[in-house]
Formats: structure tokens, sequence, C-alpha cells
């Protein structure tokens, strides 16, 4: 099968041989969902292939076929000539095939030698470890990596980066030939990401194969050979560094050009100018994750933060909700000072938030009307519940909200995830909250909940509550957003508040 | 389990009985072991014995209901017993001793020591919290710390000796008959009675009060929230370390009274005499049904679990065996009413 696709498939980079990797017409369904559709894809000694691709467009899914972390798919896979079906993740090991996670995997109060010889130290007879061997040989491992350190070192001390190298040089003592990158620089400072790239061009030119996947197009384009693109669930696109720049990934991407225009690919912006705002963030630092956020939200108008995955989004909603602590920065509400040092405190100033995960807000065994009055309690009574005025208020938000089957004394876990995320909305709404902060509020949801819970979050907005959005999703920061910041790496890289923004301005800027 | 078509799809008959079965397992379970001992024994089935096993399990079950209110939140406190033993110490060495008991203490008046003695408990309380809330110590290792100083003050408040005298409120509430119940009259023409203790009374209050701010008070659901998700009490905007602060004071208070009225119960103040309370409270708690994972259970529950354990204690003493044996069985049957109540919590969450 011969896909319609700028195709670059079968272009090597240093003439015929054998790739280390090679897909054939690949598939993958999860229950009736496709996540992959006949995907070919290759990796050749000696290269770098970049692999990018908006979330849920299928990267993860075929780099989890790739690991043998998913072991049930169509199509054949092929490691260094040979035909494999892997049953588990560590016949993709055996097979030469090392991944490095976004999320560390180091110990981080082991010392360095100890983390790089994770579960297989060298061992002398009668099974004791070889310390002074193990010290040595990571010294050696990590000095290829361009890295001079100390292997006694506490991992825990040192930089994300470093720390990042002791991980990818764990994967090249397995024997790996063929490396996984997810997002490697996503937690890197730019003198670190130039340390990685180094290192990255070092085994490429060992003749290890290397897959960089990565939302950062800049990084793709500087450290890639060959770049693939993937869009709903299809590759899209494989096409040599040179003859891609980022306005053209982007496109392949967004698929523009194509006739349908889906919803939240535009959008006008048009924020207040005049009114001082009602919450202001000032150069928010926790010393990690942030490195300086300054916003500003203003009464009835919805705020949109778009940043990738790890660019800290989820830290600073928690850092103005009172459950993250920040070293630096100052939030001022309505003019004055604020600084809330638990999430009661947050609430009682007008504050509200619905987490990214509906675990974290919900509780799955306790009726809907339970999980609706939790954060108003104290307005509904003094001392007493009153479960039937719990209800009455219940019931009043399931028909407002249309919450579908409408009932108040269903234990919570029995409703659809996006009837669940209406209920997450539901507990802020019955005494209007002055900011109400929502981190993916459409994430996971099929489109009617989804339409649902944009048109609750415009009607709440109009009534004058002040909205703050994050989201990783360009739709849905672009249908609800009446201003955009733009996030990286911890700090606001755009700030966009009038004119036409589009898909690919934000995926540029981030 | 049958699977009759539902009309509603909603409502969910498996998760409904699940639910049921956290307090259908252990009253079946209390509902055998009374067969049982009843048909294997003569003495075990008399109005007297059931008064008998309720007046053995009251002070255990004013601990309980305070352990109820942290074991709802998914937090434990081995303390309780140690700080009984020491709370009831203290109450003593307000008291003026007799003679011949030779401990340095400081005699008050008795409304006074009454309430010295309740700060003590409070102030127990208050550190528990504090190590856990402020400092962020986890509840199984500060309230471990917490025994460990709870008997260090007995031991120091009586050195070795052993008290007598208590306030005389304590000594009615924890010793003293309250009322009577009439039997009609024996063979010889006497009448009957059954004495019902204060401490019955006392617990049942406990019972009451500890239902009632569970269920109907907004600290109550706070309670249950904070067990049943502490994330999602959290982001809600509770004050989930103020609960859990007040639930350890709660439990610490309980404990405490539970302490002045049992070594008037006992007739004694001494060291290491509420030992075995510890495990009867936490075992009386969870054998009812009420979930270490918190959230779910409740003094209903307790008060199943304080029977459970109550008929196993006296009903082994009924039965012709080793008393060494009995020590065994004990456990066996507790590591059974446990196992219960593990696979109930497996059932509901599949359900």
């Amino acid at each position: 099968m011969k896909s319609p696709v700028a195709d670059a498939t079968e272009a090597t980079v240093n003439g015929v041989q054998t790739p280390l990797i090679e897909l054939r017409n690949v598939s993958k369904s999860f229950g009736g969902v496709v996540a992959l559709q006949g995907v070919d894809f290759s990796v050749n000694p000696g290269e770098i292939h970049g692999l990018v691709g908006e979330n849920g467009a299928g990267k993860s899914t075929l780099m989890k076929i790739i690991a043998g972390v998913h072991t049930g798919y169509e199509g054949e896979m092929r490691v260094e000539g040979r035909l494999v079906q892997f049953r588990s993740a560590r016949d993709a090991i055996a097979a030469g095939i090392g991944m490095v996670h976004q999320e560390l995997s180091v110990v981080p109060d082991l010392s360095v030698a100890e983390n790089v010889f994770l579960g297989v130290q060298p061992v002398k007879a009668g099974g004791i470890i070889d310390w002074a061997g193990m010290k040595a040989q990571a010294r050696t491992l990590i000095a290829s990596l361009g890295l001079d350190l100390d292997p006694n070192t506490r991992v825990g001390s040192l930089p994300v980066g470093v720390q990042q190298l002791i991980e990818l040089s764990r994967v090249l003592f397995s024997g790996a030939r063929t490396i996984i990158l997810d997002e490697p620089t996503s937690a890197l400072s730019p003198p670190e990401v130039a340390r990685l790239f180094v290192a990255l061009r070092k085994l490429r030119a060992e003749g290890r194969g290397l897959i960089f996947i990565s939302h950062f197009l800049d990084d793709v384009l500087e450290i890639s050979d060959r770049i693939t693109v993937f869009r709903n669930s299809r590759r899209v696109a494989t096409e040599l560094r040179a003859n891609l720049d980022k306005d053209k990934i982007i496109g392949h991407m967004i698929g523009r050009g194509s006739a349908e225009m889906h919803m939240g690919e535009t959008a006008v912006l048009n924020a207040r100018q005049d009114e001082p705002p009602l919450l202001a963030a000032r150069d928010i630092s926790d010393g990690r994750s942030l490195n300086g956020v300054s916003v500003e939200l203003k009464r009835g108008e919805i705020t949109g933060m778009y940043g990738f995955m790890g660019s800290g989004l989820i830290e600073f909603a928690r850092a103005l909700f009172g459950r993250h602590a920040f070293s630096r920065g100052s939030i001022t509400l309505e003019g004055k000072p604020a600084h809330f040092r638990s999430t009661a405190a947050a609430r009682r100033a007008g504050l509200a938030f619905v987490p990214e995960n509906r675990s974290m807000m919900l509780f799955r065994t306790e009726p809907v009307y339970k999980n609706v009055s939790i954060a108003m309690l104290d307005r509904i009574h003094k001392l007493l519940v009153k479960p039937q005025e719990e209800r009455e208020v219940a019931k009043h938000h399931i028909k407002d909200l249309q919450i579908r089957p409408p009932l108040t004394d269903i234990p919570l876990g029995s409703l659809s995830g996006g009837n669940q995320q209406k209920v997450a909305l539901a507990k802020w709404l019955t005494n209007m909250p002055k900011i109400l902060i929502l981190s993916e509020p459409t994430r996971g949801m099929d489109v009617g909940a989804k339409e649902d819970v944009i048109r609750i979050i415009k009607t709440l907005r109009d009534k004058g509550v002040s909205i703050l959005v994050l989201s990783t999703e360009p739709e849905t920061i672009l249908t609800l957003a009446d201003k955009i910041y733009v996030v990286k790496r911890g700090a606001v890289v755009s700030e966009l508040s009038s004119g036409t923004v589009t898909k690919s301005d934000l995926l540029a800027a981030a | 389990m049958s699977s009759a078509p539902i009309a509603d799809r909603s409502f969910n008959p498996k998760g409904f009985f699940a639910d049921k079965l956290r307090t259908i397992a252990p009253l079946l379970t209390l509902v055998a072991l009374v067969i049982f001992f009843s048909s294997t024994t003569t003495t075990f089935a008399t109005m007297d014995n059931a008064v008998n096993i309720i007046r053995q399990m009251s002070i255990t079950g004013i601990i309980a209901v305070g352990l109820t209110f942290v074991i709802l939140t998914a937090e434990i406190d081995l303390s309780v017993a140690a700080v009984a033993n020491a709370v009831g110490i203290t109450v003593a060495y307000f008291t003026i001793q007799p003679d011949y008991v030779n401990i340095n203490n400081i005699p008050l008046n008795g409304w006074i020591a009454i309430i010295l003695t309740l700060l003590s408990a409070l102030a127990f309380g208050l550190v528990t919290a504090f190590g856990m809330t402020k400092i962020g110590i986890p509840s199984f290792i500060m309230t471990l710390a917490i025994m460990q100083i709870a008997n260090g003050v007995s031991a120091l408040l009586v050195r070795g000796q052993i008290a007598y005298q208590y306030p005389d409120l304590i000594t009615t509430l924890g010793s003293k008959t309250a009322f009577q119940i009439p039997l009609g009259v024996d063979a010889a023409g006497k009448a009957l009675f059954i004495p019902v203790g204060w401490t019955i009374i006392v617990c049942l209050i406990f019972f009451i009060v500890g239902h009632f701010v569970l269920t109907y008070t907004r600290f109550g659901r706070y309670v249950y929230m904070v067990g049943g998700n502490r994330e999602a009490a959290e982001y809600s905007g509770v004050n989930v370390k103020l609960i859990i602060a007040a639930v350890m004071v709660i439990s610490a208070l309980c404990s405490g009274i539970a302490g002045m009225l049992g070594v008037a119960y006992f007739g004694s103040a001494q060291q290491n005499q509420f030992d075995t309370y510890l495990l009867d409270a936490i075992a009386a708690v969870v054998v009812g049904g009420t979930s270490l994972f918190g959230g779910k259970g409740g003094i209903g529950n307790t008060i199943i679990g304080l029977l459970v354990l109550g008929v196993v204690n006296n009903g082994l003493d009924h039965i012709q065996m080793d008393s060494f044996q009995k020590i065994l069985i004990r456990g066996l049957i507790l590591l059974a009413a446990l196992v219960i109540n593990v696979y109930v919590e497996k059932f509901r969450e599949r359900a």
C-alpha cells in the first residue's frame, strides 16, 4: 500500500543499507478507536529521525510498538532486517532498542555509577558488587557523552540535563543500537540542549539510529536528518531535513489546504484593554518548572494559556490555587497582595480550580449531589448538613448543564467522562467564583460533551467570571480565549491580545 | 449475583448491594458467632452475659469512636491505648491517694483535676496533630512516637506504684451502676436485677454524638470526603490539614475520657493496664467494616465490630478449652473478619 503523501521513506542518508528499524503498514486500534493506520517508518544506522505531530496524532503509539510496550498490532516490524514480534519491553531491549522517557527514571538518591548500572550491577565472585569496576566503567560511559563527572555524585544534586545524559548512558550500556528519545529537550535550558545535541551527534557518528520525538520544531529541525510528521493516526510526510522548514512542518501537522476547517483553527482575539486586572501574577518562579510567569486576568474575560506538556502550565495553575509553592514572584487579587497558603484560602478568596485529571477532583463512590456540594458546604449550612437542599442545588445544575442521567443520588463513578467533567464544573457554579481556573477542560471528551463544556464556560464569562484556561490543545485555547499567553519552558514567550490568531501561530510560538 | 434486566441503566444493583455488604458481612459474622457460642455452651446466651459483654466493651467503645473518625480519613492512631493509660493515671495523680500509696502527687479539687486531665488529653492530640500537619510526619510513625511518650508519662507519674482514688465524678461514671433492669423473681422469691453501669451509658452517648457528628454535620461530611479522595477534597478547597488535625484531637480526647473511666472501672491506675485496648479498638473499627483506606463506614459499623470482638472475647471464656489456644483462635477469627473486609472492598471496587 502506497500512501499518497510526500515521501522520503526509502531515502537513506548513507546510501543503501539495512535499516535498524523498519515498520511496514503498521496499524493499531484500542477498542475500536484507531490509533495508528497503515504506517511505514524506518530508522537507519547513523541517522537521527525526527518525529513530530500533535497530541494524539499517533507518535507515542508508534514508539510503544517499537519499544515492545504495545504487543498486538497489524503489519510487520523488522529489526536489522529480521522480522520480529516483541512480546514485552524486555524483548525490545534485548533486540537493541532503548528508550529515554520524558519523565526520567533515574533514582535521585543513588550515585551516578549506581544509576548507570541500575539493576545490572557488575559483580565479582560470590555476588559481591564490583564497585571499582562499576565506577570506572560509568566514568568512561559518561565521558563518551562529553560529561566529566565524579561517578560518586548523588544524581539528585545534578541538573536535569545531566540526569538525562545519565539515563541515556544507562540505555547505551544496555547495548541499544536504536534509541528513542521522547521529548528530550522539554525540560532543558538552551545550553543543556546544546550539550545534549553534542552527545546525540556522537552517537550518530558511532552508527546508532536515533528517534527524536519532540514538540519543539526548532530542536527537531536542528538535530534531525529526516523528519516524519503524524496527523490523525497517519503518517502524512517523511522528508529529508533539507526539504523542510518550520512552516512546512506545521502545514503537514495541521493539514493546511485540506477542505475541512475544524473548530478552533483560528480565533479573532479581542481582549479588554482598559480595565485593571482582577488578578495579576508577576514573575512566578519555583526554581524548577516555572521561570518567571506573569499573567493578568480580567473580569468577564477568558484568558488562555497554551504550551506543550512539561511547559509549566500544570504547576502554574496550582501555584495560583495555593497548591504549588513558588519561591519568587507575587500574586495580586483586586489590587491587593494575595498569597494563598492552602486551597481553602484560595477558595475563600473567590478562586475555583478544576484540575486536568477528573480523578483528582471527584469522589467516585459518592453520590452526584455530594460531589456538587463539597465546595460550597459552608455556604449552604453552618453546622448541620441539609442533604435535601444539596439535592435541590444539584438538580438545578444537572438541568442547567444537561448532566446525564439526571439523577442526584447515583455514585459519580457511574457517569460518563464528559458528564463527570460537568459535575466537576458544577461544584463551583452555585456561588459564582471570581476566578475560575480550568486545566485541560476538554481533554478526552467526545465532541458533544466538548461543545457543552465550551458553552458553559462562555456563559460564565458572560456572567462576569474571570476564567483562565490552560491547555496543550490549541483548538481548545483558540475556541475559548479572548487573550492568549504562550508558555514555553516555564516562561511566557508570547502574549496575543488582538487580531487573528491561527493554530500555526500558536505552534510556531511554543 | 443475579443479573435481572434493569430498565434504568443508571441504577447499579450490584454496586448498591456491595455497599451494603460492608455492613452486612460483619453483621453475619456476629450472628454466626452468637449462634455458635449459644449452641455450644449453656452459659453464653443469658441476659446477664449480654449486659456483661456490653460492659466489657464499653471502655473500648469510647476509644473506638475517636478511632473511627481517624480511620475514616485514612489515617491511623496507634497511641490510643497509651494516651488512655497516661490520662487515666493523670486524673489519679491529681487526686488525694491513701497513705499507703507512695506517689509524690498533686491533689486538687475534683473538678479542677478533671479539667486539667482533659487538657492533658487535648495536649496529646494537639502534639500529634502538629506533628502530622505542620511537620508532615505520617500518622503511623507520629502516633507510634506519641504512644511511647504517653507510656513514658505514665511511668514517670506513678513510678511503678498503683493509685486507687479518683475524683468522685470519675469514680461514679467508671465503676457505679446507673440503673437496674428488673428480671422478675427467682425461685426463692428474691427480686432479680441486671445492673447497668454508667460506662455503658457514657459509651452510648459517645456512639450517638459520634454518629450524629459524622452523619449530620458539615465537619462529618468533610471527614468522609477527605478519606474518600484527599486530593479531590483539597482541590475542592477543603482545608484537609485542619480536618486531619481535628480527628487526631478527637481521637486523643476520646482515648483520654476512656482512660479516666477505665482506671475507675479497673479500680486501680497503673502502667500498662490498657495494653490490649489498642488492638481491640483498631480491630473493632476495621472488623465492623470501616475501610482502612478511608471514606467508608461509620459508628454503626464500629458498634457491630465491637460486638463481634466482645462476643469472641467473652464467648471463648465460656468454652472448655486450653486457655493458651484461645489467644491463637482469637487472632484467627480477627484475621478471617479482616479478610472478609478486604474482599468486600475489592468486590465494591469492581461493582
